[in-house]
């Protein structure tokens, strides 16, 4: 996998998850009728639960293939990347994109069609995922469903709805597992999906130095599994078509079923001084394709050793985007700090093998 | 010296062409602009899809309010069909003014009577493309082509190749069918003993095709130059080299191969339109660079004029005879 470079003037895309009746048709509504001044372009997959009528919403079947490049975590959806390249003809229409997945939908997919299609890259780049949750059935969810797991791991926003449901104590066990699958995420405790808009759409860059700023002292302690029965392998670039069948026998630790208490979902967050461009470049390149069925998000700035420039990563499973952005500013210190969210995960390993990136 | 009359679209432009010999631009923002001098009309909300019926006398849109429309070079305008909500983004035209289109999994064929025939495939529709004769259509998508007769109950006949085929088309004598994948490669089957091609090398993905006269050459976007795949040979492409044509530092976005001779119009990511001679590679420059990617190129029935159109909504007719 390369790390590549993404070009400026992209619609904005927020992702919208959740499971079922967690609120997000509610949400949706919302943003489609309040006077916010913007334009959406809403990706839904049933017209039939949003009360608006708008030319720019269009319903399309989830439809999730694998790349034909040898690597099973490379997903994409097919019809997305249709409905945007649709979109394009239509650029001056609307000023962002809104996609809402199915409750049972893994965001992974979504989240890699942002990455993998050059098209879809050109016009438009992942804003925000947003998890709508339902503060009064999320711990069942997370017992019953991994794709609920998922979701809120994936999450770089979260809406913790319907609060008027539980009691403050069970509020504050959801929040803590919330906190302990994602602590990054912002999270907006709602009653009937009411957020200002402002606080889910167009947060560019995910709200990166918010993140990153964080030091989330209660991960420490967790269970790790240091046992890696499987890496991707060297043909996991875009030039194969063949299938290395490791993937197949991993994926079903994906679907696996987990629960909250003993969930192997963590984060890991990284954090030094100047990095030396070349080696965190590789270095990050062979992480996400050794560790890439397992790492959910990762989001980093870096201090590249003689650039003024802040340079910013993010990635999904196997793939990694990162953009030279702003100048550093004097009052900041030059810092790189980078955050893994995933399962499995070596905070040994990683650790080591980054300060080895380290000027 | 070629010269150029510029055209103003009100927005990406999705169809250049010539009804008659009148020049026509389609819009992704729904309108039909007809001739140089501006005359536009907005027949849908949004246009997907456009394509020149076989006669070359009628326009076919599909939009993003569910219609089909045909429309002729006074602008009038009929419904062919009306979809409801459904975004109509897979268009193509067959013989005896048969119009197959599609969207999501459902593919509808209308014949000139205004029979309608509806398939309903496992996975989205990538692309179709009718066969140069008879009511029978290439349906491109995941893992492979089904070829359907419509209003016969025969299950289409299955080309299955691993992978998502994002367009389709049939050489002009209907022995190959040839796809473009979203993995940027083609694919394609010669349908007398089902032996398969595989064109790769592409840096994004093809989306434009056109054959040369006579079907020798398939053209391609997608590279810095426009591939084109030899398929006079007696085994097609297979372990023959491309020509390359028209190679620059830009990505060819276009390509409209003429309608007689062995040239081809080669428009780029800049805007820059090349007219190429398969033969020696000559170039002739049509348009300078500007106003973004080129995305519609179309011949007149001469082979003398040719009109274009960019991602912005530049557009124009190019004259070669000056």
């Amino acid at each position: 996998m390369t790390v590549q470079t993404s070009a400026g003037a992209q619609v904005p895309v927020t992702v919208l998850t959740g499971y079922l009746g967690a609120g997000k048709t509610t949400l949706l509504n919302r943003i489609l009728t309040e006077d916010h001044g913007k334009r959406y372009a809403v990706i839904v997959n049933e017209f039939g639960e949003i009360g608006i009528d708008n030319d720019l919403i269009v319903d399309t079947d989830e439809e999730v293939f694998e790349m034909n490049n040898g690597c099973i975590c490379c997903t994409v959806r097919g019809d997305l990347i249709r409905v945007v390249e649709n979109l394009a003809k239509r650029k001056g229409s609307f000023d962002a994109i809104i996609v809402e997945t199915t409750g049972l939908a893994d965001p992974a997919p979504v989240a890699q069609t942002f990455f993998m299609d050059e098209e879809v890259r050109k016009m438009s780049r992942l804003d925000a995922v947003v998890t709508v949750v339902d503060a009064k059935h999320l711990m069942a969810r997370l017992a019953d469903a991994p794709e609920a797991e998922d979701q809120v791991a994936f999450a770089d926003v979260i809406l913790l709805n319907k609060t008027d449901l539980v009691s403050p104590e069970e509020l504050a066990e959801v929040e803590a597992t919330l906190r302990q699958l994602n602590p990054y995420a912002r999270i907006h405790k709602t009653q009937r999906s009411a957020v200002p808009l402002d606080a889910i759409l167009d947060k560019g860059a995910f709200d990166l130095d918010r993140i990153l700023s964080l030091d989330p002292h209660f991960l420490d302690g967790e269970a790790h599994d240091h046992d890696h029965d499987h890496v991707c392998g060297p043909d996991c670039d875009h030039d194969h078509h063949h299938h290395d069948h490791a993937h197949h026998d991993h994926d079903h630790g994906h679907h696996g079923h987990h629960h909250h208490h003993d969930t192997e979902v963590a984060s890991i967050s990284l954090k030094g001084g100047e990095v030396d461009p070349d080696r965190f470049i590789r270095w990050v390149g062979e992480v996400t394709q050794a560790e890439g069925p397992n790492i959910l998000r990762l989001k980093g700035i870096m201090a590249f050793k003689d650039e003024p420039k802040r340079y910013v990563v993010q990635g999904v499973h196997m793939l990694v985007e990162g953009d030279l952005q702003r100048d550093w500013r004097d009052d900041e210190p030059r810092e790189s700090r980078l955050v893994f969210i995933g399962r499995k995960l070596d905070r040994a390993a990683l650790e080591k093998s980054f300060r080895e990136c380290l000027v | 010296m070629p010269t150029v009359t510029p055209v103003t679209a009100p927005g990406y432009v999705v169809f250049a062409g010539f009804l008659g010999d009148t020049p026509v631009f389609a819009s992704g923002e729904g309108t039909v602009t007809f001739g140089t001098a501006g005359r536009t009309e907005k027949p849908h909300g949004g246009i997907l899809a456009a394509v020149r019926d076989l006669d070359g006398r009628t326009l076919v849109t599909g939009g993003d309010d569910g219609r089909v429309l045909r429309i002729t070079e006074d602008g009038t305008v009929t419904p062919l069909a009306e979809k409801g909500r459904k975004w109509i983004d897979q268009l193509a035209t067959g013989p005896g003014g048969a119009v197959a289109f599609a969207s999501g999994r459902t593919v509808w064929v209308r014949e000139a009577s205004g029979k309608e025939h509806e398939l309903t495939r496992p996975r989205a529709v990538g692309g179709l493309a009718f066969f140069p004769k008879g009511l029978r259509v290439a349906i491109a998508g995941y893992n492979g082509v089904g070829l359907w007769f419509p209003g016969t109950t025969a299950a289409p006949q299955e080309l299955e190749w691993k992978g998502s085929h994002i367009a389709v088309t049939l050489s002009p004598d209907g022995a190959n069918v040839v796809t473009s994948m979203q993995e940027n490669a083609l694919h394609g089957w010669r349908l007398k003993d089902g032996q398969h091609m595989r064109m790769s090398g592409y840096p994004v993905k093809v989306k434009s095709l056109s054959w040369s006269a006579k079907g020798r050459f398939l053209a391609s976007s997608g590279a810095g130059a426009s591939v084109c795949w030899p398929f006079h040979f007696k085994d097609g492409p297979m372990g023959k080299r491309p020509l390359e044509l028209g190679p620059r530092q830009e990505l060819v976005t276009q390509v409209a191969c003429h309608p007689s001779e062995e040239i081809a119009a080669i428009g780029y990511d800049d805007g820059m339109i090349l007219l190429v001679r398969f033969g020696d590679g000559e170039e002739v420059l049509l348009r300078r660079p500007g106003d973004g990617p080129i995305s519609a190129l179309g011949w007149n029935r001469t082979g003398l004029e040719l009109a274009f159109g960019t991602e912005t909504g530049a557009a124009g007719v190019v004259d070669l005879a000056g």
